[in-house]
């Protein structure tokens, strides 16, 4: 009976801290509508039961968080520590990069957008092989640099390198990029740095990261586990200008 | 019936997202590091836990959120809504005033609900032993993208190139960098690919391209993409400023317990 009450608090803690987090949508969907566009909102009952939906899945994805991504990625990074292979680590930072990225739904969406917005400024023809082959080579592209960045970002929890030189390096190359690349990838390429981080490569991504930094002597998983999401943001906007310039 | 039929094929997209990742950490479980990881079980539940967490998670927005974030999108920028110049066909910045304000307060409002930002503070409060406030960095985080989006709706009305705002908010944040703790910084970065996912991409989309759409002189193809990069440069900053706050308002209260003291020891 006792370990049925702790289940149930536990469960009703998931859930109200789920609802606390979607209330601000709520807030000012009903301002919005109520206030300024005056307008009945239609189908409530979707809208309800959605919402229900949003609050029960999200306090399954914390808890699964916290029970198998989050352990898995930390006790995948000690053993690499442990095993002291940079080659397999390397290999491994790569393949999450890589692996997570190509097959992103919202990379999907923004490669065939900007295959649309080169088609329309005259880059590349506007048929369809055309459109396929300049989408698919984005995607490849950016895939590259999210791999590309972990492999950076594990480098340099590793050799304890402090990340605003890295940061900095890459902000001053993404300026200087910007003036020699089509104009028309400019947008896409800033957009591609947001939309790579999934929302089961971020908890892993961090996992490793921190567990790197606590397993190896002399890091602090605080300021060397952290910022390998940086990384992987910034990458594909450079790699995405090239591509605009070289394609 | 439609609704099973909905969860399912939701289910089987995110399947689809999640076996690639699983078939990853097998093959270097079992090639590279050839020893289980502690309780197998436990992890595959909570791989599972995930799953069906992602699922009910979007098909909830799919029928609550993302149908009337694009209709309040359309409808806040339609020159019939915004009167005055607009219905002349003419932009005048002032018009859209509500459309600022709405992006800032969905950009704010989506990102409190983001699983990946919630995913890398809690991470981020259990391994500073709570000296990171979980809650308070995802606030922080998402004032940034308020700011961020609500700015990026006034560049897409006005015209102004993206590149510059984005090389001023580089400067901005290599300058905070100066001046803010060690501690931080890493965390800062990583707050601006995190908030920008599931919830708040879609519908800063559909905001973007309803303007660039409805605003005379814009291309939707050209204007509409760059909100999402200011949403995950603005983040940077906020939680900069936001660590650079607490550092001063400490450093203010150990100067005053100093004086405090010094005037109780005659």
């Amino acid at each position: 009976m006792g370990e049925l009450l702790i289940i149930t608090k536990g469960v009703a803690r998931l859930l109200m801290d789920a609802a606390r987090d979607l209330l601000p949508i709520v807030v000012v969907i009903a301002f919005f509508q109520a206030v300024v566009i005056r307008e009945p909102l239609p189908n409530l009952t979707d809208i309800l039961v959605g919402a229900a939906f949003v609050v029960v899945g999200l306090a399954f994805f914390v808890r699964g968080l916290e029970m198998g991504l989050f352990p898995l990625g930390e006790a995948m990074a000690q053993a690499f520590a442990k095993k002291g292979s940079l080659v397999w680590l390397t290999v491994f930072a790569f393949a999450l990069g890589f692996g997570t990225t190509v097959a992103e739904p919202a990379l999907i969406a923004v490669a065939a957008e900007a295959a649309s917005t080169a088609a329309e400024g005259g880059l590349i023809g506007s048929d369809q092989a055309s459109l396929t082959d300049y989408a698919y080579g984005l995607r490849m592209t950016v895939a590259v640099s999210v791999g590309f960045a972990i492999v950076i970002g594990v480098v340099r929890i590793i050799k304890g390198w402090p990340i605003q030189w890295l940061i900095v390096a890459g902000y001053l190359c993404i300026v200087v990029l910007t003036f020699f690349a089509p104009p028309e990838i400019v947008g896409i390429a800033y957009d591609s740095g947001g939309v790579t981080t999934s929302t089961i490569t971020v908890p892993l991504v961090t996992a490793l990261g921190v567990g790197l930094a606590t397993s190896i002597r002399g890091r602090n998983p605080m300021t060397d586990g952290f910022g390998l999401i940086a990384f992987a943001s910034l990458t594909p906007m450079m790699f995405v200008m090239v591509y605009g310039m070289v394609y | 019936m439609d609704l099973i039929h909905h969860i399912l094929s939701t289910g089987w997209v995110t399947l689809f997202d999640v076996v690639p990742i699983a078939a990853i950490l097998v093959f270097f479980q079992a090639v590279a590091i050839r020893r289980a990881p502690p309780n197998p079980k436990r992890i595959a539940v909570g791989f599972l836990y995930v799953l069906i967490g992602l699922t009910l998670f979007l098909v909830g927005l799919e029928m609550a959120l993302f149908p009337i974030g694009e209709t309040m999108a359309h409808q806040l920028t339609d020159p019939q809504f915004l009167g005055g110049d607009a219905l002349l066909g003419r932009v005048n910045w002032l018009d859209y005033r509500w459309v600022y304000v709405f992006a800032a307060a969905i950009g704010f409002a989506t990102t409190v609900a983001e699983p990946s930002l919630i995913a890398v503070a809690l991470k981020a409060e259990q391994i500073s032993g709570g000296a990171i406030n979980a809650t308070g960095l995802r606030i922080a985080v998402a004032i940034g993208v308020a700011v961020g989006v609500s700015l990026g709706a006034y560049r897409i009305v006005s015209g102004i190139p993206l590149h510059w705002f984005i090389i001023a908010g580089y400067v901005v944040v290599i300058v905070q960098t100066v001046w803010a703790s060690k501690f931080i910084i890493a965390l800062a970065y990583d707050s601006g690919g995190v908030t920008t996912s599931t919830v708040t991409v879609p519908v800063v989309t559909a905001l973007g391209l309803g303007l660039a759409s409805t605003i005379p002189g814009r291309s939707p193809l050209l204007d509409g993409f760059g909100l999402i990069a200011f949403a995950s440069l603005f983040p940077i900053m906020a939680v900069l400023a936001y660590a650079n706050l607490a550092a001063w308002l400490q450093r203010r209260r150990q100067l005053r317990d100093q004086n405090g003291q010094e005037e109780t020891i005659p």
